[in-house]
């Protein structure tokens, strides 16, 4: 136990907050909710690299620079996301998901 | 010596066929012509030269014509043993194919330049020719039946494709198609046949099948089904092959329709060349026919014998002039097969043998000019009708003059062609059985009414009012004609039988006298009634066919075989066979086929909906997917 | 308990907290900020770790850049008052039925597995190191990765611009 708390503590945190990120990505119906939730599901991934580099192997830098790098790709990902959010907006005047359902039968 | 350049006399005219066939259209039509002209030129020449080789510089190694094996190539390695080659294979009578093909071919090829000139699809047309040159040739120097079986499916399809050629008239697409199914029906005996002879001999090289000494024949002759022996089946279903491309009753039907092409194929294909195939075929395997079935060449004789009366009869009454001209093919034919069923072996008893090979190269010179007379004839007045024409000797001198040399040689009068290679015929029959012999004096007096019939009602009679003055043909037409007279004229001199004979050993034939006067006095007489009846018009004519009545109708519609045909198919086959098969495959098959196609429609449109195209649904169902997949590694397999 | 457990637990409420509003407030600005504190609370979870460097990332790229964006093309593309109508019951509960499961079994497996915390000694993370890592091409050397991310920033970057750039 490292400063008095189990690993496991950090990784039930993690993981409850990765599935309230799940939960409102199935729920949600606002495409920018949606992204949201991803943010949060991404962020719920750091946590569990940074402490198993923290926990399991400290003398090494892995799993932070993956979370390092986790967070430019989210930086990206949300910037195109949005692109897309205001493009869709522009066609459909909503950014409702049940309205962008072409690909159906 | 070598023969090895043979190969190109049939690749030639295959590699005009696919010029002309995939670059024709190209060029101006003329250019096919041309091409397809000379290439067969190349092949002529070349053929000639062959026999010259084959006859004059190898000649006799022991007193016998050798067969060579210019070139083979093995095509299918289907066993051990039994393999398919492809080759050319020399002895006397398919040198003397390769000359009668490529001369009769090389004849059409020029003449068409001129008949067909100007016609929608002259390259196609030559093209076709092409390929049917190429086909008969392969056919003519297969080395194993079975290349010989290609080839004679490959002259089928190409007598198909220029019987069609008018493909806009339906008249045309029905002779086409039915000239198809009659010899295809034909060939599937022909199949059978080789099947079964191959099966038992292992071998399909002519090299062995026809050589009786050849020890490939002990099973086969040994091993009987329904009272014949398998050997008797397998040729017999071999001659049906023949019969049905040579048209012998009662397959012949086909052969008066296929008329509807145009006139050089008529004459190329139909008189001269492929319906002689089912002859050359017997002739190919008679010395099995001789050592090991006799009864199947006395099958064969009789099928000659009576094609050839039944034959003459129906020319008599027929108006198309290219109808009575294919009536009397018919007959023609049924002489060579005669002579072959009436043929023995070895020296003078091959006389037969002889004789049919020298009347299918006679007849192939006279009956090819006949065809090309008519065609020229047909070219000039634009119609087939012999009561539509008359009087046209002051217009077609040329045609009028060569046409009457071919009369003359089918009628067997001497010095033309005709007269010596029947009179061979008239000897073997009389040397077999009388009653076939008398009957084929019937059909040479016949004969001789027929023609002059035709004769006299094309170029002498009433002269008709003709809408615009006939004229005679060009040059490209009319030389060919001059030159097949002169073959029609001459070959009857021809030693023939110090190069063909059953044994590949010269033999001298004699001259019978007393069997070849009277046959001139028949012809003679023949010409004479038809004189009286036809050079001018005549009410004799009409009131001879009132006497006649009933039989006359029977015989002017073709005894009705084509009607018989029509009720087995139509009514018998379709009704009986067809109907309940097509009934079961529309509603039992495709009933099927539509139910499996109609449920599965059904539950796809059931289950579409699952497809909302809403990104959630999807997530969700991935989502529980991987939690679901979770749990089966987690639970069930640790 | 120590200040350090104690941090922890607070840090731990509330994200949890502010991540269940953020997927659940009807006012979608409110739940643009409830997931910034969400974030912000995550950063300290990274201080208490000691990754300072790794949390003022968090704190900047995140809070600072993310958020910020999602509130502006919040702004673009709705009224402030905009109120969600409620999801449909059966949404709703699939999604709770879904996440509770996952929740569950990934918990329970956590819970299972024995962890064996490392005894070596933790490395120094000052940020000459992190630099050094970040730019090193040796063994524990990340330049490869980050000049791909780099180019991968600059695609998305123009890859953003044209999506979203009107079309004439």
């Amino acid at each position: 136990m490292i400063y008095g708390i189990p690993i496991t503590h950090f990784l039930i945190v993690s993981t409850l907050m990765f599935f309230i990120g799940i939960y409102g990505f199935l729920t949600r119906r606002n495409l920018i909710t949606m992204l949201m939730s991803i943010e949060l599901i991404l962020n719920s991934v750091n946590i569990n690299f940074v402490v198993f580099n923290r926990y399991l192997y400290p003398d090494q830098l892995q799993g932070h620079f993956f979370a390092l790098f986790i967070i430019a790709i989210a930086a990206a990902e949300a910037s195109v996301a949005i692109a897309l959010i205001i493009n869709i907006y522009r066609r459909y005047t909503s950014i409702e998901v049940d309205n962008v359902n072409e690909l159906k039968h | 010596m070598n023969y090895s350049y043979t190969i190109w006399i049939p690749l030639v005219p295959l590699l005009v066929f696919l010029f002309t066939g995939l670059a024709g259209s190209r060029f101006k039509p003329m250019i096919s012509g041309l091409i397809g002209t000379t290439g067969l030129l190349v092949s002529f020449l070349l053929s000639l030269v062959t026999a010259w080789k084959f006859f004059f510089v190898s000649g006799l190694s022991g007193g016998a014509y050798s067969t060579i094996i210019a070139a083979r190539t093995t095509w299918l390695q289907l066993t051990d043993y039994l393999k398919i080659d492809l080759g050319v294979m020399l002895d006397p009578i398919s040198v003397m194919m390769l000359v009668v093909i490529t001369t009769v071919s090389l004849m059409v090829h020029i003449y068409s330049l001129g008949y067909m000139k100007g016609e929608r699809g002259f390259e196609r047309f030559y093209s076709f020719l092409s390929l049917f040159t190429f086909s008969m040739l392969g056919l003519v120097v297969a080395t194993n039946i079975f290349q010989m079986y290609i080839f004679w499916e490959l002259v089928g399809v190409s007598s198909y494709l220029l019987i069609g050629f008018y493909y806009e008239r339906p008249s045309a697409v029905a002779a086409s198609k039915k000239a198809f199914i009659v010899t295809r029906f034909a060939d599937l005996g022909f199949l059978i046949g080789i099947l079964l002879l191959s099966f038992y001999t292992k071998t399909f090289d002519f090299a062995e099948l026809t050589n009786p000494q050849s020890p490939v024949f002990t099973t086969i002759t040994s091993t009987s089904f329904m009272g014949l022996s398998v050997i008797t089946w397998a040729m017999l279903l071999i001659f049906m092959g023949g019969a049905g491309k040579s048209a012998m009753f009662p397959l012949h039907i086909w052969l008066p329709d296929a008329m509807e092409g145009p006139t050089p194929v008529s004459a190329l294909i139909h008189a001269a060349t492929m319906v002689v195939a089912g002859v050359y075929l017997v002739a190919r395997m008679f010395p099995v026919y001789i050592a090991y079935t006799p009864g199947a060449l006395t099958v064969i004789a009789w099928v000659g014998g009576f094609t050839s009366l039944f034959a003459a009869a129906i020319a008599c009454t027929q108006f198309d002039i290219k109808r009575v001209l294919a009536y009397s093919t018919l007959s023609q034919i049924g002489y060579m097969m005669l002579a072959l069923g009436v043929s023995g072996y070895e020296g003078e008893h091959g006389l037969g043998y002889m004789a049919s090979m020298f009347h299918l190269f006679t007849h192939a010179m006279f009956k090819a000019l006949l065809f090309l007379g008519a065609g020229s004839v047909i070219h000039a007045v634009h119609s087939n009708f012999m009561n539509e024409m008359g009087g046209l000797r002051k217009y077609l001198p040329v045609t009028h003059l060569t046409f009457l040399v071919a009369c003359l040689a089918i009628s067997g009068i001497p010095p033309f062609a005709g007269f010596f290679s029947k009179d061979e015929i008239l000897v073997a029959a009389w040397q077999h059985n009388r009653l076939l012999f008398s009957m084929e004096y019937l059909v040479a007096g016949l004969t001789a009414f027929y023609m002059f019939r035709l004769y006299f009602g094309i170029f002498w009679n009433k002269t008709p009012h003709y809408h615009h003055t006939p004229h005679e043909s060009p040059l490209t037409m009319t030389l060919p004609l001059v030159f097949l007279a002169l073959g029609s004229a001459f070959t009857g001199f021809i030693p023939f039988g110090s190069f063909i004979s059953a044994d590949h050993r010269p033999f001298e034939p004699e001259m019978h006298l007393n069997i070849a006067i009277p046959s001139v006095l028949i012809a003679l007489a023949g010409i004479f009634i038809a004189f009286i009846l036809y050079r001018k018009e005549n009410p004799v004519v009409a009131r001879f066919i009132n006497i006649l009545g009933s039989f006359h109708k029977v015989v002017y519609n073709k005894f009705y075989i084509d009607e018989v045909y029509l009720f087995v198919t139509k009514r018998i086959l379709f009704n009986l066979v067809s109907r309940p098969v097509a009934w079961f495959d529309r509603h039992i098959v495709d009933g099927t086929m539509n139910g499996i196609a109609r449920v599965i429609s059904f539950t796809s449109e059931k289950i579409k909906g699952l497809q909302s195209g809403q990104l959630q649904h999807y997530a969700l169902a991935f989502v529980s997917g991987a939690i679901i997949l979770v749990l089966i590694v987690l639970y069930n397999l640790s | 308990m120590g200040a350090n457990v104690f941090m922890f637990y607070l840090f731990s409420a509330t994200i949890l907290f502010f991540a269940l509003l953020a997927v659940t407030s009807r006012r979608i600005l409110r739940a643009a900020v409830f997931l910034l504190f969400a974030l912000v609370a995550t950063s300290g979870l990274y201080f208490l770790l000691q990754y300072q460097f790794l949390a003022g990332v968090q704190l900047a790229l995140y809070a600072g850049g993310i958020v910020v964006l999602i509130i502006f093309s919040i702004l673009l593309t709705h009224h402030i008052s905009h109120k969600f109508e409620r999801p449909p019951v059966m949404k709703l509960f699939s999604g709770l039925l879904v996440a509770a499961i996952g929740a569950a079994v990934t918990v329970f497996s956590i819970a299972d597995y024995p962890f064996k915390a490392s005894a070596a000694l933790p490395i120094d993370t000052d940020m000459r190191v992190i630099g050094l890592q970040l730019m090193g091409t040796g063994k524990n050397g990340y330049a490869l990765p980050f000049e791909v991310i780099s180019i991968l920033l600059l695609a998305a970057m123009i890859g953003a611009i044209v999506i979203a750039k009107k079309k004439n």
